[in-house]
Parts: C-alpha cells; structure tokens; sequence
C-alpha cells in the first residue's frame, strides 16, 4: 500500500532523515520506534506532503506522491493525526470534525458526512456529548480522541498516527490504543509512531528502529520485542 | 435648533462615521482571522474604493450599478496582488515583519494615489437624490441610510461567513493552526489570498458609500486604519458583531466630542479608548477571554 524507498528529509541545511525505506501492508499496523528528535515525525510529515525538501520515492498504491499538496494526499486516503494533537481550539468540537471532512464538504455528501460522523460518536461518546464545547478547553485525552475522530472524518485508509499516547494518563492511553485496535478491526491501516515501545510493539506486525534520522533495525514485533538492544534501549531493561 | 435636535444630529453624524470604521475593522477581521496579520494597508483599500469609483462614474461616466462592481472588482484585484507579491513571498517571515511590510504598501499605495489623482479631494453624486429628511429636528442626508444599510448587509454577511460557512471556518482554521489546516486538505495559501481580496473588496465598499457624503483623497487611509483598529480591538479582533459594535462606539464618542466639547480632540477620542481597553480588557468588549487565552496572538 505505502512504499517509502531511500527517502532523505531536510530542514533547510540539516538533514533529518538518511536513506529511510519502509513498507506498509494493506490491513496491517505497522509500529515505529525512537527516542526523541530521531526524526519519527520528519518521517510522517514528509509522507503527508508537508516537508517539501525530500528526495527518493513515496509511492501509495503504485503512485508516487511527490509533488502533491497535503491536501491532494489527504484525498487519495492518507491522514495524519499530528504530534500534539493540533486541533482547533478556538472552534466547537463539531466545527473540527467538519473541516476533518472538508474535502468532501458538500450538500452531495450529507448522508455521507452525518455517517461518518455517528461511527465517531459511537467511538467516542463523549466528543457527542461535547460537541457544542470550545475544543480548546478539552482534556488531553479529549483533544486526542477529537484529533483521530477528526482524521477519522477524512475516510483514510491508512492512518498515520504520532504519538498518540503522548502526555496522557495511563487509563486514557489504554483507551487510545483500544481504539487504534478497534479502527484497524473496520479495515484502517495503522502507522503507529510511538515513544512508549512496548505498547506500539504489541499492537504492531512489524516494527521499525528509527535512531537519529536512520532505520537501524526491523523485524516482526514479537522478535523485536525479544531483541536485547531493543528491550535495552527502549523497553528499560 | 433644540439641544435635542443638536444631539441626535451627532449621533447620526456618529453613526454614519462609525459605520466606517466598523467596515474597516471587518476588513481587518478577515485577514486577521485568516492569518493573523492586522494589514494597516487596510485603510488604502477604503481610498481606492472611493477614487476609482470616483474615475468610473464621474470621469468615464458608467452608471452606478456598474461602477460599484466593478470598483469592487479591481480593488480586490489589487489586494490579490499585493498578497501575492508582498506577503506570499514572504511565508516564512515572523508576524511583525508581515505588519510592517503592510506599512510600506500602505505607503506605496498613497504614492500611487497621490501620482493618479494628485492631492485634492474627490466627490461624488449621492447613490439616491433628493432632499435629507428631518428626524427630531435633525437634518439626514440620504446617504446615511446608504452607509447605514450596507454595514448592517456586510455585518451579517461576514457573520454568517465565519459561524456557519465551512469555508469561513477553514479560513479561520489556517490562522490557527496552518500545518493542521493543510492537514485537513485546506490550501492555507489560496486561503490567505482570498482573504485578502475579500478585505480588499469590504474596503471597497466603504471607499464607495462614504464618498458622497466626505470626500475622499489620497490620504485618508492612514486615519481610518487607525479608527478601525481601534473599533476592532474595542469590540474583540476577530469577532464580528463586536468589531461592528465597537466601530459605533468610537464614531458616536467621537462625534459627541467633536459637537459638545471641540473638534480639536475628535482624533484623540479613538486613540485614549484604544488605551483604556488594552490596559483593562485587551480581549476586547466582546471577545471570549477563553478564546484569546487559547489563540497565540
Ligand atoms: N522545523 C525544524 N527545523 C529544523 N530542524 C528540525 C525541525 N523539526 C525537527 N528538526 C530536527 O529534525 C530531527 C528530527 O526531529 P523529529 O522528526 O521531530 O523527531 P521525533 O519526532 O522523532 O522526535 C531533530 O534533530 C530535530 O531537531
Ligand atoms: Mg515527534
């Protein structure tokens, strides 16, 4: 479905990525590991379109993605929920679940858009509850559930996630990562970026070892899980 | 004429300024809500508003219902055009440059006027004839419910623009979070252009409607950017009933200085409200203290 081949990234002169490739099945969730500034999120914004200095090849279902806007990736069923879950605080919960179906926007699309919309409800019920709320004024795990039902909102098919689990209670992490499960069950393909290893593992098929702008190892999860580097250097063994 | 009769003329007077610089604050609103910038070219757009209607109508004679698009039209093109060559290039740039580079074109745009139309003021035949009304003993000039009614159109159409349109809420949306808005398949850059015609073309449509009853130059910008700043912070930068609210404020306390106390303090009125409100609510009468605890800026 998703294949990265040789990719380098770029922040003006310095280089955030060297020779990435990664692959991603259709049906699969695929987990990336790495301490911080590894380049996880270089990696998930340059698929998204969003770092526009990058060489080497991005290609979805066959077709090279270079050079298209975010919005164009967005629309062939690539999402991003961002680090940080970037919502829009200044709008009600239902108006950022709107613009996450801004592409399709439009009176055609009403029976369409309004069922999208329940299956996030049914998600999580509390965002329905809230709907009216000024999002900024959310929890944490609030303004993450708001951020993957509003990427939900763009009918992806893949869904790239970075670090979902970030900042939140434990109870609430467990939450997020029933739901990535649950959205993978209906068919979502998963890329999983996450600092807390062992969950992402344990979710994931297949893993991938990200240290400093570099792939340094991958395998199955269950075999990176066991691997003494891996638990050393990520698992705090 | 009765003290009565002398009061409610400054408040139409009031009114009828207020409605200005209310347009000029709404004008400020959409870029702001699109970018965060405040464009203090805003006031130009009001100035070329007013002379090129004045070139259309009066100088090639066309009538007034194809005069007032067309005014409208080329003036948006002109801020289609200083988005794309004056802020676009400069993307990365921080807020405060992006304001002053706005300064310079205010500046440019003057010397432009300035070489087209010289320095003397234009005038043009009121949209209606026909003699003012009385009200009360208060003498109103048929204008005012020209100006009156086109804020109050404007008002709710930008209203309706930003609270129930999804493209007003992802014009919005690129101002708060430009990297999630493209997320979500907005093109933040043609966002930003369109906001900026759009202000280009609400400053229009003041320039035209005021024309008839104050003149217009080459010079008036500066002033009314001032004065719609000023409306715009007082009722709340980016909430559009409070800017129009705010806009009234400062026009009806102005006049009433102007006619009760002297006129040499008319200026002056604006500028001690703009003091006051940033010292003791710079969230403005009617912006949400939650809101702009949330906004960056
Ligand atoms: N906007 C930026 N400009 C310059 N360098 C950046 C920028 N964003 C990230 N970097 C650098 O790129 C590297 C990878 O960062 P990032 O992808 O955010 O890592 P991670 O998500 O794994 O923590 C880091 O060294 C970081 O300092
Ligand atoms: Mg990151």
């Amino acid at each position: 479905m998703l294949e990265v081949r040789r990719l380098n990234s770029f922040y003006a002169a310095v280089q955030a990525l060297k020779n990435v490739s990664i692959s991603v099945k259709k049906g699969d969730i695929i987990t990336i590991i790495g301490a911080n500034g590894a380049g996880k999120t270089t990696l998930l914004k340059t698929i998204s379109g969003l770092i526009l200095e990058h060489d080497g090849n991005i290609l979805y279902e066959g077709k090279s993605l270079s050079g298209l806007l975010p919005g164009e990736i967005v629309a062939l069923g690539i999402c991003l929920v961002p680090e940080g879950r970037q919502i829009f605080g200044h709008l009600s919960v239902l108006d950022n679940l709107k613009l996450g179906a801004y592409l399709y926007y439009d009176r055609r699309h009403k029976d369409e858009i309004r069922e999208n919309m329940e299956k996030v409800y049914a998600i999580f019920p509390i965002l329905k509850n809230r709907r009216r709320q000024l999002s900024g004024t959310l929890s944490g795990g609030e303004q993450q559930m708001l951020a993957i039902g509003r990427a939900m909102m763009s009918r992806p098919k893949l869904m790239m996630m970075d670090e979902p689990s970030m900042g939140l209670a434990p109870l609430m992490v467990r939450e997020i990562f029933r739901v990535i499960q649950e959205l993978h069950h209906d068919g979502t393909t998963i890329l999983l970026v996450e600092q807390n290893a062992r969950a992402a593992l344990k979710m994931g098929v297949f893993g991938y070892v990200l240290e400093t702008g570099e792939i340094v190892l991958q395998g199955d999860t269950k075999i990176l899980l066991e691997d003494e580097k891996v638990k050393h250097a990520y698992l705090g063994k | 004429m009765s003290l009565f009769s002398e009061i409610l003329q400054f408040v139409f007077t009031g009114l009828t300024i207020g409605s200005i610089y209310s347009m000029v604050g709404l004008g400020f609103n959409i870029i702001y809500n699109a970018t965060t910038i405040i464009n203090l070219a805003q006031g130009e757009f009001v100035m070329f508003g007013g002379l090129i209607m004045v070139f259309l109508t009066v100088v090639l004679k066309f009538p007034l219902f194809v005069g007032f698009p067309l005014t409208v039209i080329v003036v948006m093109a002109i801020g289609a055009v200083f988005e794309r060559f004056a802020i676009h290039p400069l993307r990365n740039a921080s807020l405060l440059t992006l304001i002053i580079v706005t300064i310079a074109a205010s500046i440019l745009f003057r010397g432009i006027a300035m070489f087209i139309w010289g320095k003397d003021p234009y005038s043009l035949p009121p949209f209606t004839p026909g003699s003012p009304v009385m009200i009360g003993g208060a003498v109103i000039m048929l204008q005012t419910f020209w100006v009156l009614g086109t804020t109050l159109a404007i008002v709710v159409l930008t209203t309706l623009f930003f609270g129930k349109t999804i493209v007003g809420k992802a014009m919005s949306a690129c101002s708060f979070n430009p990297m999630a808005a493209s997320l979500m398949g907005i093109h933040v850059r043609k966002m930003i252009l369109i906001s900026f015609a759009l202000s280009a073309g609400l400053g229009a449509v003041a320039g035209i409607v005021i024309t008839p009853m104050s003149l217009m130059d080459y010079d008036r910008g500066p002033m009314l950017a001032v004065k719609g700043f000023c409306a715009a912070v007082l009722g709340g930068l980016g909430v559009g009933y409070g800017v129009v609210l705010g806009g009234f404020i400062v026009g009806l306390l102005e006049s009433l200085t102007a006619g009760l106390i002297h006129s040499g303090f008319k200026d002056a009125v604006a500028l001690v409200i703009l003091l006051f409100i940033l010292c003791f609510k710079p969230s403005g009468i009617f912006g949400s203290e939650e809101v702009s605890k949330i906004k960056k800026f």
